[in-house]
């Protein structure tokens, strides 16, 4: 990425990034309108929720994702990919976000970030495959649920050239759609970024019984994973994580900026047809100014999205700051509209036929990946205050470290 | 003009607008300044704040955007980025606000040559202040409900009435009055004009004392007060569609002739510095997390305020072109409300230490600046009114009346 220090215009968000966009969203409204997606992940609760199985994905319409070359866009030209700038990514994935995709698309991108930011001959040989059609996930989270880049699932330890694995990576997302995991792993005291295949020896992967019916989620066992040389991405790893980490944030709450202005638009929608009292509901300011402000937060999280995108494109040293705000914004957008759009449609939204409970469980699910807003406030804290200073109370739990 | 040179012209007017600002930074004060050129009380302060605005105009910064004939710098698009950079600087704020975002732009639009050379100038340079008559005691949030009345006799027009509300009357040489002309019609039967105010017969101000004790408001008592028709402002019956170009001005639709200082981006640093001087809980407040949390909560604010502006002028990143701009008024209010609040609130007990105590925390400034928030979250269009207008306009929900 570049370290120019102007601030993008517009964004950086022009005529091509506008025209992506407005491609996926076309496409996604005709592919997966409303009605598809409830028959499709929402038909019945039993088979997921009694009987554990993975919420169903439509594999045909990944295909021809796949094949309008959006696993490599953010992938470089060099390996493939059409290099698309993260600012055009987080357009189309608020489309993805809008329309509740299931799919493996944001771990692949997410994926694929990382990838970048390492660079060398190992991650674009990856890159590559995922331009090609690849799929891919991070393995980055352990058992505690930290979102703290540095704190590894795994330890991995070294025999001849090669990294063996040990250990369980936590909430792993879309780990079974998923072809490649992209990881990080404890060695001695560093941290070692590797790739491997989800179908790798000593490697399991074990679904997580999750609400979102959009996605699936794996704890992944290691049970001496053997890997060479091809795959040890770096063993700068966390260095290259917290470098990668704004745009993952971005990534995430472009995902919940596009599902959340659907929910206040369903709402909007359902608060001019519904009648009581012989009118739309929508007349009343119980009704109305709620979804003012919803309207309000989901702009706010909306404008704080493409700015961290902007920043992080134009390698200014504002972009972790501006990446904080984004997500806690973002987060906090989604968990107000979601519980406004089940509130003010009333007992239609409170059934599972109606299908307003899949986008209020993406977002349930998307507000707390990556840290939810509060944890969000207190990295931006200790960024724009300062550490906290005078309290051992707070400090780091001996146990972890 | 291309493109490329318009933004190189911007860039260095930014620049010269910075250099500006540092090297005249203006003296301090005789004495305390109000928070928002609303409250502006005393002769002192009215003679420091005018001295800075006709300062600033004669340097470029005001009135930039408008054309030269009458009184403006004529350029294109640079406004915003003094507007910006007054901001940023945290210099006195301009006192003319009646002027330069509600009279000018209104004067402007529905003018004639006459009076766009006559007006314009005085609102520009600060050398006329303007006050404006809309409100009224039985107008309020209904401002159609106008009682104040003009009746044309000859060349002129004889008005009678009581408004309410009325910021800078004290000071101010130029009012921009509705009336009423007609009783068939409550849209149709208002007429504006540009009143004279200042030692013109008929016309009695009388301060209103605000919850905080202080003045700043005041009522604008009409006796038979005679305005030449020559200051009337388009048609008879004409009057709502010139308040709502005011109006519209007033919300931050338009870059307007000139805005700024008085200072949005300090408020942040402000509350900070305030949780790092004060005690919680035996703890520095900057070391409490609820505390931190809740700064960062309004620097997340601060920073949405900031993108939403920049958003507003990326059509491809706007669903709806009101959507940003119609929010203004009402989140600007609110921003100012939720800092003050948050700042009586860190501030514990010593938040009850007013303006005249020596200890109070800047000088009383929480306090006062929480009482005087409620000011602008009632003022021009009370903030519930704002949240009609955008769930009616901008969601298209039913309409309230």
């Amino acid at each position: 990425m570049s370290t120019t220090k102007t601030a993008l215009r517009d964004f950086g968000f022009g005529q091509d990034e506008a025209m992506l966009r407005d491609m996926a969203r076309k496409m996604l409204a005709e592919r997966l309108p409303m009605e598809r997606l409830r028959t499709l992940v929402a038909a019945a609760p039993e088979p997921v929720y009694d009987k554990g199985e993975r919420p169903p994905w439509d594999e045909q319409l990944w295909a021809e994702i796949v094949a309008l070359g959006w696993t490599g866009l953010a992938v470089g030209e060099a390996e493939g990919g059409s290099n698309i700038s993260l600012v055009g990514i987080a357009g189309i994935v608020e489309e993805v976000g809008r329309h509740a995709l299931p799919s493996p698309l944001i771990p692949t991108l997410m994926a694929s970030l990382v990838l970048r930011a390492a660079g060398g001959d190992v991650a674009c040989e990856i890159l590559k495959r995922i331009a090609g059609g690849a799929t891919a996930s991070l393995a980055v989270t352990n058992d505690r649920g930290s979102w703290e880049p540095e704190d590894a699932p795994l330890v991995a330890s070294e025999q001849g050239g090669d990294l063996v694995l040990h250990g369980e990576a936590r909430f792993v997302q879309d780990a079974f759609k998923a072809n490649i995991l992209v990881g990080s792993a404890k060695l001695g005291d560093k941290l070692v970024l590797w790739a491997a295949k989800t179908n790798a020896d000593g490697l399991s992967l074990q679904a997580d019984h999750i609400h979102d019916l959009t996605r699936d989620q794996a704890s992944v066992h290691f049970n001496g994973v053997r890997l060479g040389a091809d795959s040890i991405v770096s063993r700068d790893g966390a260095e290259i994580l917290k470098t990668a980490w704004p745009s993952l944030l971005v990534l995430v709450s472009a995902d919940l900026c596009g599902a959340s202005e659907r929910l206040l638009q369903t709402t909007v929608d359902y608060a001019k047809e519904r009648v009581q009292f012989d009118r739309p509901i929508g007349f009343f300011q119980a009704v109305k100014h709620p979804l003012v402000n919803a309207m309000v937060e989901i702009d706010r999280a909306r404008s704080l999205l493409y700015h961290a995108a902007a920043e992080i494109v134009a390698g200014s040293g504002r972009a972790e700051i501006a990446a904080h705000m984004a997500k806690s914004a973002a987060s906090d957008a989604a968990a107000f509209i979601s519980d406004r759009a089940i509130q003010l449609h009333g007992g239609i939204g409170f059934t599972w036929e109606y299908g307003l409970h899949i986008y209020f469980k993406r977002n349930l699910h998307n507000q707390t990946l990556l840290g939810d807003g509060v944890h969000h406030r207190k990295k931006l804290a200790d960024l724009l205050i300062g550490p906290v200073s005078t309290s051992p109370n707070l400090g780091r739990d001996p146990a972890t470290s | 003009m291309s493109s490329a040179d318009l933004s190189l012209e911007h860039h260095e007017f930014g620049e010269y607008v910075r250099r500006w600002l540092a090297e005249n930074a203006p003296p301090p004060p005789p004495e305390r300044l109000p928070i928002t050129p609303i409250e502006v009380m005393t002769i002192g302060q009215r003679d420091y704040l005018q001295a800075w605005q006709r300062k600033c105009y004669d340097a470029g910064l005001v009135g930039a955007d408008y054309p030269k004939d009458y009184g403006g710098h004529g350029n294109i698009g640079f406004q915003r980025i003094a507007n910006q950079e007054m901001n940023r600087a945290g210099v006195p704020f301009l006192i003319n606000i009646v002027g330069l975002s509600m009279a000018a732009p209104t004067i402007l639009q529905h003018g004639t040559e006459e009076q766009k050379r006559k007006f314009i100038p005085g609102c520009l340079s600060g050398e006329e202040i303007w006050c404006q008559g809309f409100s009224e005691p039985g107008a309020g949030s209904d401002l159609a409900n106008q009682r104040t009345s003009a009746v044309r006799l000859g060349d002129e027009w004889i008005v009678n009435g009581h408004k309410v509300w009325t910021s800078l009357g004290h000071f101010a040489k130029w009012m921009i009055l509705v009336t009423r002309t007609s009783k068939d019609d409550k849209y149709n039967g208002l007429t504006y004009f540009l009143c004279p105010i200042e030692g013109h017969p008929g016309v009695t101000v009388r301060p209103l004392v605000k919850i905080t004790g202080e003045t700043g408001f005041n009522e604008v008592f009409f006796q038979d007060v005679r305005i030449p028709d020559a200051y009337r402002l388009d048609d008879v019956g004409k009057g709502w569609a010139v308040a709502m170009t005011t109006l519209l001005a007033e919300r931050g639709a338009s870059e307007g002739a000139g805005s700024g200082g008085g200072g949005g981006e300090s408020a942040i640093r402000d509350l900070i510095a305030l949780a790092r001087g004060t005690w919680r809980n035996g703890l520095l407040a900057a070391d409490d997390p609820v505390t931190r949390d809740a700064i960062m909560k309004r620097a997340i604010v601060a920073e949405g305020l900031r993108q939403n502006a920049k958003r507003a002028r990326v059509p491809a990143l706007c669903d709806h072109p009101m959507r940003l701009p119609l929010q203004q008024k009402l989140t600007g209010s609110e921003f100012q409300q939720d800092n003050a609040r948050l700042g009586v609130e860190i501030a514990g007990a010593h938040s009850t230490l007013y303006k005249r105590d020596p200890r109070a925390p800047q000088a009383g400034h929480w306090p006062l600046a929480f009482l005087n928030s409620y000011g602008n979250t009632i003022a021009a269009g009370t903030n519930e009114i704002q949240r009609n207008i955008l769930g009616e306009r901008v969601l298209g929900l039913p309409k309230s009346k």
